[in-house]
């Protein structure tokens, strides 16, 4: 008797905290009603535009017709996936990806951590200052002035910077009209206009190594490269990690804008990439399904590699994105 | 004097280190000054010397024919005043949305705060893709409308984060504590306590936002038909871009489309300072809340 009732009450303790739980959720909800509200633009706003789209990428395995809706269209399969890896172009406008991306990625990640310690050790405030305004400022122009300035300063009759070869006796170069010079183009005018930006992330890091580190480490003889080496780099080291596991998720992401803007008839065959084609086969010749099916491959690759790199992250460092 | 042999020995390792940096500090910035330099240069210089390339370190031939063409394009002032009414309307109604949810999911006392977080940052790393986008912009028949050109890209779940983690680290709890027991409710608090307490976010969340609409050219393209609509970029990317393209298609008369030929690179160089110049100016003045922003995003990170 005894028993069966400290049963019953014990379920019926349980029970209370349970109930307890929910009622002091739904006191909270309640209480805090008008934090709902203040959230509705932005998920309305996530849930159109983000989430909507997704609904949409059915149509990759459809042959969506305008008429028929994206619901109505009828299924194909993998056929847009099959005939884009049977494109003589395929492989071209993949290995054109990866390679102006890991280009990127290889030279465009070190030097901001590199301007970032250079700026670290300049003394003169005021030059540290000026040099940080003029470093950061190229990230501000857009990228359609980017291509056009490009375009203006390497030109091979009137660009700057083929009068200078010019002066030194060499033959003037079409830069902007050669495939073989492209990535460069593409990949150096990128760490021209964000390097600065880039840095700041590191600096913001540096700034917090107490100064007391370097003046034992001055007093234990060390020179500035076994400062950088020993104490500046193991700071900004986790920053680095997650910035490498966030580019790495990014790697077949390369943005149209710039490459799009970039492009002439000169360099088509290698300034073709997975979105500038994803572009011109979904909205300029209007076969929308296997656009999308490109793209959604391109996505779902992307997201893999990204899931691969943080975990290799939390293996190697014990610490990813999440 | 050399009591610390360390002493005589460190500072020429390091003296040749910082001259060293200090050159190839200095070597980078002339690479980032001398084209704005030159740019500015060009458009205040005669057509002559900016065709044959012997412009080098000031204006030669001085002229203001540049500006007078371009300011006299009336598609450049409808694109400005088209820029002008996305960024302000972007900005305005994107921060104050990024603003509000932002502050809300950074409260643990919100039931489901966590859940919602989750399915934002999500589409950080998933999304539809361009088609599937473009075909619902277009079922919502808000294709070809200004007021698309304002929401497109207003709200971005990485703004909100920025939001989320600084009001997280900058405002007390203690603070909402003592307000709620006042009787101070959840909007109020929002008006009269987050938003003056937030001035730094504000302003970081505003220039992030302005920045990407001033500068966005691909929306417009893919999303605008009427030339009356389409913002600065577009009407950039023709002047500077796709005129490049074709010169032939410059007009009839050979003598009028020979001399705007000549006249083009000016006319290139002017309209780059004309609409690079608003961001340009303004930015120097708010750079330390933008560097604030990068470590608002790095103490998340």
């Amino acid at each position: 008797m005894a028993a069966k009732e400290k049963t019953g009450g014990a379920a019926a303790l349980e029970l209370t905290d349970k109930q307890k739980r929910r009622k002091a959720t739904l006191k909270l909800m309640r209480q805090n009603y008008q934090l709902y509200i203040f959230l509705i633009p932005a998920i309305v706003f996530i849930v159109l535009f983000m989430y909507t789209p997704l609904y949409g990428l059915q149509i990759a395995f459809k042959n969506y017709r305008g008429g028929e809706g994206i619901w109505g269209s009828a299924w194909v399969g993998f056929k847009w996936f099959n005939q884009f890896f049977s494109t003589p172009r395929c492989w071209e406008i993949v290995k054109n990806t990866l390679t102006i991306s890991v280009y990127s990625l290889v030279a465009g990640f070190p030097l901001p951590i590199c301007l970032a310690i250079i700026l670290n050790y300049v003394k003169n405030l005021r030059f540290k200052k000026f040099a940080q305004t003029v470093t950061y400022m190229p990230y501000f122009i857009s990228t359609v002035v980017l291509v056009a300035m490009m375009n203006l300063f390497f030109s091979p009759s009137s660009g700057f910077i083929n009068t200078i070869i010019k002066s030194f006796g060499g033959e003037p170069v079409y830069f902007m009209g050669m495939s073989s010079l492209f990535p460069h183009m593409y990949v150096w005018s990128g760490i021209w206009q964000s390097m600065g930006y880039s840095s700041i992330i590191y600096i913001a890091a540096l700034s917090g190594v107490s100064p007391e580190l370097h003046e034992s480490a001055v007093i234990d003889g060390a020179n500035i490269l076994q400062r950088i080496w020993h104490i500046d780099i193991p700071t900004i080291m986790p920053t680095m990690i997650i910035l490498l596991i966030m580019s790495c998720g990014n790697i077949m992401n390369v943005g149209y804008e710039k490459v799009y803007l970039m492009q002439n008839d000169l360099i088509a065959d290698v300034s073709e990439i997975i979105s500038t084609y994803v572009y011109k086969i979904g909205l300029t010749n209007n076969q929308f399904s296997f656009s999308t099916a490109i793209g959604l491959m391109n996505n779902v690759i992307n997201f893999v590699i990204l899931v691969a790199a943080n975990k290799l992250a939390n293996k190697l460092f014990g610490s990813g994105l999440w | 004097m050399a009591n610390n042999p360390n002493a005589i020995k460190e500072p020429v390792f390091d003296k040749v280190f910082y001259i060293v940096t200090f050159v190839i500090l200095c070597l980078f910035l002339v690479t980032i000054i001398y084209p704005l330099w030159f740019v500015l240069m060009a458009s205040f210089s005669d057509a002559q010397y900016v065709n044959d390339g012997t412009l080098l370190f000031y204006p030669k031939g001085f002229t203001t024919l540049g500006y007078e063409r371009t300011l006299t394009d009336p598609k450049i002032w409808t694109g400005y005043g088209n820029t002008i009414l996305y960024t302000a309307g972007g900005t305005l109604i994107g921060t104050f949305c990024t603003m509000l949810a932002g502050y809300a999911l950074s409260r643990d006392d919100l039931p489901g705060a966590g859940f919602i977080m989750k399915a934002f940052v999500f589409t950080m790393y998933f999304q539809g893709g361009m088609i599937p986008f473009y075909i619902l912009i277009n079922n919502l028949h808000l294709s070809n409308t200004r007021f698309l050109m304002i929401i497109i890209t207003c709200i971005s779940v990485y703004n909100i984060i920025l939001v989320r983690s600084f009001c997280a680290s900058t405002l007390p709890k203690d603070l909402w504590e003592a307000a709620s027991i006042d009787g101070c409710g959840n909007v109020r608090y929002m008006f009269q306590m987050v938003f003056p307490l937030s001035k730094a976010i504000v302003a970081v969340i505003a220039l992030y936002i302005a920045v990407g609409y001033w500068n966005s050219y691909f929306y417009p393209m893919i999303f605008i038909q009427d030339a009356d609509k389409l913002p600065l970029q577009n009407i950039l990317r023709e002047i500077l871009l796709v005129a490049n393209m074709n010169p032939a298609d410059s007009g009839t008369d050979p003598m009028a489309a020979q001399r705007l030929a000549l006249m083009s690179s000016v006319i290139k160089y002017s309209a780059i300072v004309i609409s690079t110049v608003p961001i340009i100016c303004v930015y120097p003045f708010l750079q330390k809340y933008f560097v604030q922003g990068v470590m608002i995003g790095s103490i998340k990170g």
